[in-house]
C-alpha cells in the first residue's frame, strides 16, 4: 500500500489522518453542545469539558501534522473532466475547512487561557497560556469558539455531500480515493 | 463676555456654590483603596470567594448628622472575578449576571440608621440581574482623617446577604449555596 499520496490517489498517511479528524471533529462538536448545558451536580460537568479541551488540543497538534504532510507528501491531482471553477472552488473549501479547524482550536484554547491559567491535556502534559487578557478575551473567544464550529459543521456537511455527488452522479474516484488506500502503481 | 464663557461660569458657579453640611466623598476605587467582594459557600464544604473589579460610586456622610447620610454605587457586572477564566465565564453568562443584558448592577440607599458605637444600618434598593430590591448592610465605620496627600478620608465596612433567588438567578447551585454574602470596603475621599 501507498504511504505516501501520488497523482492518482491518496497514500494511506493522509487517508487515515483525514478520518481520524473527522471524526474528532464530529465528536468535539457534539461533546462541546452537551458539556455546556450540564448542570452543576452531573458527574460529568468537569470531566466533559477537560476531555473536550484536551481533545481538542491533540486536533490541533494532528492538523498541524496534516498540514506538514500535506506540503511533504503533496497531494492528488483532481479527477479529470471537472470544470475550472469546480476544482477551484474545491481548492478553497478544503483550505476553508483547515483554517476553520486552526480558529476553532486556538479560540478555545483562548477562552481557557484567559486568565494566565494552562490547559492539561489529559494528564500527559499541559499547554500555558500565551495571552491572558481576561474577560474580554474569554468571552471573544468564547463567541468565535462557537460560531466557527457551527460554520465547520455546515461546510464539511457539504463537503460530504458534494463527496457523494462525485460518487454517485457524477460517478468518479474522488471518494473512493479517499476511503480505500490503493495498491502501488495501479491506476 | 460671549456666548461661551457664560454658561461655562454659571457652570462652575453652581457646581462650587452649594456647600452642604454633609461632606460628600468620591468612593476611592482609583486608588483600589475600596473592594466589592461577594461569598458563596462551595458545596456547603468551603466559601468561594470572588469580586468585582470595577465599580464607582459616591456618598455624603456627617458625622455630627450621621442619619442623613446616602450612598450610590453603580457596579460593571463584567467586571466579575473568581481567579478562575471559565467560571468567570459562566458567571457572566445567562445562568447568572447576563452580563450583555444587564451590564450594570446599582445599589442606591434610601435609609441610614446609627446603631451605636459607629455601627449604622444602611437600607437601599439593590438592583441586579435586571431585579430591584431593597437590601439592608451592616455598617462599621472604619476610621477618618487627613490623608498625607492633602486630602481627607473616610472608610467604612459593611456586609449583607442576598438570595440569588430573589434577583431571579436561579441556576442549581445546591442547598448550600442559595445565599450569597457581599462584603463591602468603602474608603471616600472627600471632594
Amino acid at each position: 500500500m501507498d504511504i505516501r499520496n501520488r497523482d492518482s490517489h491518496w497514500g494511506l498517511v493522509s487517508i487515515l489522518l483525514h478520518w481520524l479528524s473527522a471524526v474528532v471533529i464530529l465528536a468535539l462538536f457534539t461533546l462541546g453542545i452537551y458539556m455546556t448545558g450540564l448542570t452543576y451536580y452531573d458527574p460529568w460537568y468537569h470531566q466533559a469539558p477537560h476531555i473536550h479541551k484536551s481533545t481538542g488540543l491533540l486536533l490541533l497538534l494532528l492538523t498541524l501534522v496534516r498540514l506538514a504532510w500535506l506540503g511533504l507528501a503533496g497531494s492528488p491531482l483532481p479527477v479529470a473532466n471537472q470544470p475550472p471553477i469546480q476544482v477551484k472552488l474545491a481548492t478553497w473549501v478544503h483550505r476553508m475547512m483547515y483554517l476553520l479547524i486552526l480558529m476553532i482550536a486556538g479560540s478555545g484554547y483562548l477562552i481557557s487561557t484567559a486568565k494566565g491559567d494552562p490547559i492539561q491535556v489529559f494528564d500527559w502534559f499541559s499547554i500555558g497560556s500565551l495571552v491572558s487578557r481576561g474577560e474580554v478575551q474569554s468571552e471573544l473567544a468564547g463567541q468565535v469558539h462557537l460560531v466557527l464550529a457551527y460554520a465547520l459543521i455546515v461546510v464539511a456537511c457539504g463537503h460530504a455531500l458534494v463527496a457523494l455527488k462525485h460518487h454517485f452522479i457524477d460517478r468518479d474516484s474522488t471518494l473512493a480515493r479517499i476511503l480505500v488506500p490503493r495498491r502501488r502503481s495501479t491506476q | 463676555m460671549n456666548k461661551t464663557v457664560i454658561p461655562l461660569l454659571s457652570t462652575l458657579l453652581l457646581t462650587t456654590v452649594p456647600v452642604a453640611n454633609s461632606a460628600d466623598y468620591v468612593i476611592d476605587t482609583k486608588g483600589a483603596h475600596a473592594s466589592i467582594q461577594f461569598r458563596i459557600k462551595h458545596l456547603g464544604y468551603s466559601w468561594l470567594t470572588g469580586r468585582f473589579n470595577r465599580f464607582s460610586g459616591h456618598f455624603s456622610y456627617d458625622k455630627n448628622a450621621p442619619e442623613k447620610s446616602s450612598v450610590s454605587v453603580t457596579i460593571d457586572t463584567s467586571s466579575v472575578d473568581s481567579n478562575h477564566a471559565e467560571r468567570d465565564k459562566h458567571l457572566r453568562d445567562k445562568d447568572f449576571l447576563w452580563v450583555s443584558k444587564f451590564p450594570e448592577a446599582r445599589f442606591v440607599s434610601t435609609a441610614f440608621k446609627p446603631t451605636g458605637d459607629g455601627t449604622a444600618s444602611l437600607e437601599g434598593k439593590l438592583t441586579l440581574h435586571g431585579v430591584t430590591k431593597p437590601i439592608t448592610i451592616a455598617v462599621e465605620e472604619i476610621g477618618r482623617g487627613p490623608d498625607p496627600w492633602g486630602g481627607y478620608r473616610q472608610g467604612f465596612a459593611g456586609t449583607t446577604r442576598i438570595k440569588l433567588q430573589d434577583f431571579d438567578m436561579i441556576y442549581e447551585l445546591g442547598a448550600a449555596s442559595r445565599e450569597v454574602e457581599l462584603v463591602l470596603n468603602i474608603e471616600g475621599i472627600r471632594q
